[in-house]
Parts: structure tokens; C-alpha cells; sequence
């Protein structure tokens, strides 16, 4: 996989996600101020000061932004990470052993996936505590379902294949048959997929955060900073657009990324 | 009488896109040239790759996927077909030029009735009317020898056998009064007992019709039964082109010869001993959803180092019986009998020193090897999973494995995909016989693979079986291949066992009916062998 026949679109893309991914790790160690200080008036315009500008109640945008990007991403990063474990687990495991253990993931699936997502994660952070655990995990635990299915539709097609069989009469275990004979040959559209999942659990942070069930205040992330800014668009104030064209361009970005990536699924040494 | 059709230099290019490589074009075709008269019959024969199928395209100015047609001239009627373009190439394909593909099945649209689907082309190019196709479809159906002609075009494709589809097929390119018809292997995926009817259907209507044909094959006894001349193809170059007679009986090069020589294996029978069989399979009867039986009271017996071969056309439940002694489909009624003991009918049942000495090989080598995995590890598994060798020990194992199977150290990092097809039937059976078994389960291993290439791999199986005195038991609908390496052979039919006994006695006279027809079913390589066939049978074939 050379990058350097990638498309254009691809070699952005790519630069983009390396750019936001330097910021999250090494952002807050050169931002001028700290996420929660208040540092001049409110809704100041884009100076040499303040380079983006201050927010609602006089804090600086960029710091918050630097800040931000950490944890969005890192939020994200994780529950995506989870999810993905999860759901190839349950999914390869429904798929290789059929029968009722298929049967009974299969319909647990259902049965989470017949609530709307956003609306099953409101309610679910209304009665538990907010805090960074819970959100990994009530994000990771609903996604988990989209990638048990893909991992399950994936797997249900490599397993009917002779050298799985050729492996069970072998005697080999579960475990082996996943990791060793189905994962090697899933992986490239799973790694695209995890590419697509971690940019809807970039935008479904936001969109919790936003309606306030995310990342608590102080702390900044890109979702709530929308929201604390949004009044501003009628005073024509565009520090909300800031975060929001933060959270556009990542999302664009993953998907070049991901479409080059599953270009190149047909091209791959031992595919032929 | 003028040429009807006339290839010169015909030279096709492919890119061809090696993994990891830059895409390169490959000659597939090379100056290729031959005349066809109205009215005869050209064999186009050859392994996979010697670019049949793309010439017999090529015919309709078709170059599939990837091909481009770079030089030479294709001239049907005085007509170079190669400058056609637009309306005048629609109207050449499927108007005077018509093609017969292999899979019938593939082919047909199975949402409308094969009436519907066969005068498509005949009212689309012009030639008739609805009504007037119509009514040349049943006279079609009916010169093609297909069940009540009158109401046959009312069925879906589901409805007809697999040989009448062929047939139907057939009617298709014959409806639009084609001069020219390319036939791409079109009894390739029928059985043996149903092929027959089918070669005569269409050698019937190819003279009745009066149309020139290109009849492409991998069989020669097959091509030989209908062609008039034989053009002989191997990487993309002419061989041999010659009457079908000289090609038959006196072939001038080397690689046609080997061709015509069909089996250079042959094994002498073992007698039985009083021995206690390795296997034995007692009166074994089991089906998928528990109503219908797959396979009914069968009984078999296989002695240490000898070979069983099952024979059978598709539906006689031979691969069934292999899963029932591989333990995938535990038998309803019956019992089976490894070295003595009852084996457990389930896999989960079984010791891992019965998985062990147990082992399968399977008819389609690209998928019964995991493509991600090395050869190194492929044929490494069984021996760390069995034996629990590792390290330096398993690759001196490996690589005397390898050259077992003729093969070598240089293939230890080489991926499935980078070996070629009997390169990987090899090494499937390197796989197997890694943990010593002692009986070895072949499914149409050689089904899939060109014939000088299935020799080798039988003779490697052969040699195997001597050096370690495996039992093979064979399942296979190709008599030529149990012919070539049986000890005792066991006919199915419809689950049932027809007959079983030492090879000698099953193929020499008399037989029971059905084993009969399948023998006489099987293309010999002489001229005039299917008018004699179809006239000295006794039993219809269950295709029709």
C-alpha cells in the first residue's frame, strides 16, 4: 500500500487526521491559556490576541479548541476501541458457532437497535452519572451493535469457506478459528469500518454534548462549545462555527481516508 | 463452397495485474488464424488459459473485461466484424453471431418464463414477429428433444433439469437463425449421463439448421464427438489444427498426444485380505432436515493402503458420505467402524488422535486454504497442532514435505494465490498427510484442475499411498480417474449404493442398468462414439 499513488483526496484526508490527531496529543502543552480561564470579553473578535477570538463568557477559542480536540477524540478513540472489540468478538463468535448462540446475540442486537440510538443514550445518561466512563461506555455498548453486524455478515461469509472447515476437522478451537482463519481475512473492511465508526462517534459525542448530556462543563469539547456559542450567531457572532467546521472537516477527512482504504481492498498482496 | 468465417492473426492483449506489481499486458491470444465453412463444426480445445474462451468471444468482437483485440481480422461475410460499431455491432451480436455459455443457469433471468427469454433476440434483432418466434421456439424445442414443446416455454428456469436448460439454452442462440454459434463449454457443467443427450441435441441441430459452429472444450473426446476439424490451443498459441480424424488418430505434436492418450496413471488392483477393513461403514442412512435421506443403508469397506473409489453423478450423496465419516453429519440409522471401533458419529465426539488420523482434501483448492495464511504455515499447523513441533525442527518438517510433494523450500513465504492450481492441490495434500493419517478422504480432488495436471497430481497421490500406505477413499464422478487409481469402486445412485466390489469386477460385463449407462456415458476418444452410445442405451438418464 504505497502512499504516494494515493489520490489527492486520500493524501488530505490522511494529513488532515494526522494534524487533529499531533493537536490532541500535543495541543495543551503550547496552548496560551488553560480550557476554563477567563481571559478578556465576551465574544471578542479574532485579534492577534486571541487568534480565534474569546466565547460566551470571555474564554479563548483556540485554547479550548486544543483542549477540545483532546477530548473528543480521546472519547471517541476509546469508545470506538471498545466497540470494535465487542462487536467483532460477539459478532465472528454469533457467526462461527450459529445455532442458538447466533440466534440469541443476534436478537440482543435487534433488541438494542430498535431504540433510537440518540434517544436510548439520553435516557440512559439521565439516570446514570455523567462522567467519562459512563459516556465510553454508553457510546461504546450502542455502537457495538452496528459493528456485530457487519463483523457477523462478514465472518457468516468467510466461515461457510473449506478452509474453516478444514480447520474444524482439524480440531482447532473457537479462538483460533477467529483470530487465526477469519480476522487475517476480514480485516481490510473492518479497518475502513472502524475509520467510519470512529467519525459518527466523533458527531454522536457532539450531538450529546450539545444537548448537554456530554462532556460536563468546564471541560471543552467541540459539541458543547457549539452549543455555549450558538446564541451568538443572532449577534452575529461566529464562534460557533468554529467548533462546527472543526467537526466537518475531521469527518470529510476520515471518509477520504476510508474510501482510499477500501479502494485498495482489491489490491492487496494476497488477494490476487 | 466460400469461407463463412475467416480469423487471421488474430492477437489479443490482457493487463494483467500481478500483486504488487504494475499492470502489464500479456498476449493471450497470438496470431491465431482459421477459416470456417457454412455448415461445419471447428473444436477449439485446450487447458484453462490457453485462450479458448477469448477467441470464441472474439467471434462476436467481444473482449471481455480487460482483454483488448489489438491485431488481425475477424471477416464474417466478406466483412471485417472488428470496425464494427454502434447499431451494425448490436445487430452482428446475437443476429448473425449467437453464443452458447457454459452455466445455463447463470444465464437465464429466473424472474421470466423461458419463452419469453428465448424469442427476445429473434424479435429484437428483427428477424420475426412475436407470434412467428413463438412458433419457431416449439419447432426449436422440439428438434432440441425437450419434453412437450407445445407448453415447455411456460417454465420458469427453475422448473427444467439442468440439461434441458442447456438445451433451452441452446434454442436461444438458434432462434435468431444465427450463421455462426459459439458454443463455450457447454457440457462442462452437466453430468456425464445427462452430457450425452445434450452433445447430441445440439450436434442434431447444428446439422439440421445448417449453422457453422466453434465449439470450445477441455474435453477432446467430447469435442470429438461434434467437431469436424480441431484446432488444438495452449498459452494462447496454435498447437495443432487438423481434421478431427487426423487430430484423433494421428496427432503430430508432442503436447496433442499427451492429450489423446487421456490416462498415463494406472494402478494394478490390490487383492482383498482377510484383514480387518480400516474403515467400514455399516448400513448408514442420514439426511439434512431429517424427511428427506440423503443417504440410504449404505455399506462400504476400505482395507489399509488401498483405494475406495465413490462414484456417482450430482445428488447420488457421495460428498454426503464423506461428511458422514468426517463426522459433519452424524448418520440418523447406521454405524461406521474405524480400525475396529466404533467411531463416534459426531466431530465434537471424536479424539484428537481420530481428527488426526482422519484427514479431508477437497475439490477446489483456491478455498481450502486460507489465502492470508503462508504455505510455511498452512502446511505447518497440522504438525504443531498434532505433534506439537515447532522452531527449526517444523521447517526441516515442512520443507521435506514440500519436496514430497514435488515441490520446494523456495515456496515456505509464498502465498496460496502465488501458486498455480495444481501447485495447490499439492500442497492441500502436503497438509493432510502432515499428521500421518491414515485415511484420507479425497473429494473430487482432481475435478477442478487441467487434465495433464490432474495426472500428475494423481500420480503423486499413488506414490504417497505407497511410501505410506494411506487409504484413500475417492469420491469422483470422472470414471477415467477411478479407471486409473481404484482398488474397489462403490456406484451411487440417488443415496443408494449400486453396486460395490473389487475394480475388475464392477467394470467388466455384466453390469446392473445404471451402472451401465454411466459407463457408457463417458466420452471415448473416437470419432462416431455417440451415435453408438445413445443408440445401444437401456436406461433414460434421471437429467431428463
Amino acid at each position: 500500500m504505497s502512499l504516494a499513488r494515493a489520490p489527492l483526496s486520500a493524501k488530505l484526508g490522511l494529513f488532515v487526521v494526522i494534524f487533529y490527531v499531533l493537536v490532541a496529543v500535543f495541543g495543551p502543552f503550547v496552548s496560551p491559556h488553560s480550557q476554563s480561564e477567563i481571559v478578556g470579553g465576551v465574544w471578542e473578535p479574532i485579534s492577534s490576541k486571541f487568534w480565534l477570538g474569546t466565547d460566551n463568557v470571555g474564554r479563548d477559542i483556540l485554547s479550548r479548541m486544543i483542549f477540545g480536540t483532546r477530548t473528543t477524540l480521546f472519547i471517541a478513540f476509546l469508545a470506538t476501541s471498545l466497540s470494535f472489540s465487542w462487536g467483532i468478538l460477539t459478532g465472528f463468535f454469533a457467526a462461527v458457532s450459529g445455532g442458538w448462540i447466533d440466534q440469541v446475540l443476534s436478537r440482543w442486537v435487534d433488541l438494542l437497535m430498535a431504540f433510537p440510538t440518540l434517544i436510548f443514550a439520553l435516557v440512559v445518561l439521565s439516570i446514570v452519572p455523567i462522567n467519562m466512563t459512563t459516556l465510553i461506555l454508553v457510546m461504546a455498548v450502542l455502537d457495538s451493535t452496528r459493528v456485530f453486524r457487519i463483523a457477523r455478515a462478514l465472518a457468516a461469509d468467510t466461515a461457510v469457506l473449506d478452509f474453516v472447515e478444514a480447520a474444524r476437522l482439524r480440531g482447532e478451537s473457537t479462538l483460533w478459528i477467529i483470530f487465526r482463519e477469519i480476522l487475517p481475512n476480514t480485516l481490510t473492511p473492518l479497518i475502513a469500518e472502524y475509520g467510519l465508526r470512529f467519525s459518527f462517534a466523533v458527531l454522536f459525542l457532539s450531538s450529546l454534548s450539545f444537548l448537554g448530556l456530554g462532556v460536563q462543563p468546564p471541560a471543552a469539547d467541540w459539541g458543547g462549545m457549539v452549543r455555549d456559542n450558538s446564541l451568538g450567531i443572532t449577534f452575529g457572532r461566529t464562534a460557533s462555527l468554529i467548533p462546527a467546521a472543526a467537526l466537518a472537516i475531521l469527518t470529510v477527512s476520515v471518509n477520504f481516508v476510508v474510501d482510499w482504504l477500501l479502494d485498495k481492498t482489491s489490491d492487496i498482496r494476497n488477494q490476487g | 463452397m466460400s469461407n463463412l468465417l475467416t480469423v487471421k492473426d488474430l492477437v489479443i492483449k490482457a493487463q494483467v495485474h500481478h500483486p504488487g506489481e504494475k499492470p502489464v499486458a500479456v498476449t493471450i491470444v497470438d496470431k491465431v488464424s482459421f477459416t470456417l465453412e457454412k455448415g461445419k463444426v471447428l473444436g477449439l480445445i485446450g487447458e484453462s488459459g490457453a485462450g479458448k474462451s477469448t477467441i470464441g468471444l472474439a467471434a462476436l468482437a467481444y473482449g471481455r473485461f480487460g482483454c483488448t483485440i489489438t491485431g488481425g481480422e475477424i471477416i464474417l461475410h466478406e466483412q471485417d466484424i472488428l470496425k464494427f460499431r454502434g447499431d451494425k455491432l448490436r445487430q452482428h451480436r446475437g443476429g448473425q453471431v449467437s453464443y452458447v455459455a457454459q452455466s445455463a443457469a447463470a444465464s437465464f433471468n429466473p424472474a421470466h418464463k423461458l419463452d419469453d427469454q428465448i424469442v427476445e433476440v429473434a424479435i429484437s434483432k428483427g428477424a420475426m414477429g412475436r407470434t412467428e418466434a413463438l412458433k419457431y421456439a416449439k419447432t426449436l424445442y422440439k428438434k432440441l428433444g425437450l419434453p412437450n414443446p407445445e407448453t415447455f416455454g411456460q417454465r420458469y428456469p427453475h422448473q427444467v433439469s439442468g440439461g434441458q436448460l442447456q438445451r433451452a439454452m441452446t434454442a436461444m442462440a438458434l432462434a435468431s437463425k444465427p450463421d455462426l454459434i459459439v458454443f463455450d463449454e457447454p457440457t462442462t457443467a452437466l453430468d456425464v449421463t445427462t452430457q450425452i443427450d445434450v452433445l447430441a441435441a445440439i450436434k442434431d441441430a447444428i446439422r439440421e439448421f445448417n449453422t457453422a459452429a466453434l465449439y470450445i472444450s477441455h474435453d477432446l473426446a467430447v469435442v470429438g464427438q461434434v467437431a469436424d476439424e480441431i484446432m488444438v490451443l495452449r498459452y494462447g498459441k496454435m498447437v495443432e489444427y487438423g481434421s478431427t480424424e487426423q487430430i484423433l488418430y494421428h496427432p503430430k505434436e508432442k503436447y496433442t498426444q499427451q492429450l489423446v492418450a487421456v490416462r498415463s496413471v494406472f494402478k494394478e488392483e490390490k487383492p482383498r485380505t482377510k484383514a480387518e477393513p480400516l474403515l467400514k461403514v455399516a448400513k448408514v442412512t442420514a439426511s439434512y432436515d431429517g424427511k428427506v435421506k440423503v443417504v440410504k443403508n449404505l455399506s462400504l469397506e476400505l482395507e489399509a493402503g488401498h483405494t475406495l473409489a465413490v462414484v456417482g453423478e450430482s445428488g447420488s450423496g457421495k460428498s454426503t458420505t464423506a461428511r458422514i465419516i468426517m463426522g459433519l453429519l452424524p448418520p440418523s440409522d447406521g454405524e461406521i467402524f474405524f480400525e475396529g471401533k466404533r467411531l463416534p458419529p459426531k466431530l465434537k465426539q471424536r479424539s484428537k488422535e481420530l481428527k488426526r488420523l482422519i484427514r479431508m482434501i477437497y475439490q477446489m483448492p483456491d478455498v481450502a486454504m486460507n489465502p492470508r495464511h503462508t504455505i510455511r504455515d498452512i502446511i505447518g499447523r497440522p504438525l504443531t497442532f498434532f505433534f506439537g513441533t515447532r522452531g527449526k525442527e517444523r521447517e526441516a518438517k515442512v520443507i521435506e514435505l514440500l519436496e514430497q510433494i514435488e515441490m520446494g523450500a523456495d515456496y515456505l513465504n509464498r502465498f496460496p494465490a502465488e501458486l498455480s492450481g495444481g501447485q495447490k492441490q499439492r500442497v492441500c495434500i502436503a497438509r493432510a498427510l502432515a499428521s500421518k493419517p491414515k485415511l484420507v478422504i479425497c473429494d473430487e480432488v482432481t475435478s477442478a484442475l487441467d487434465p495433464l495436471v490432474a495426472d500428475g497430481v494423481l500420480k503423486l497421490l499413488m506414490r504417497l499411498q505407497k511410501e505410506t500406505n494411506v487409504s484413500y477413499l475417492f469420491i469422483t464422478h470422472d470414471i477415467a480417474t477411478v479407471r486409473a487409481i481404484s482398488d474397489s469402486i462403490a456406484v451411487m445412485y440417488q443415496g443408494e449404493l449400486v453396486e460395490v466390489g473389487q475394480k475388475s469386477k464392477i467394470l467388466s460385463p455384466p453390469h446392473p442398468p445404471y451402472t451401465e449407462l454411466l459407463l457408457s456415458s463417458v466420452p471415448e476418444m473416437r470419432m462416431g462414439w455417440l451415435e453408438e452410445a445413445i443408440s445401444g442405451r437401456r436406461m433414460e438418464a434421471a437429467g431428463n
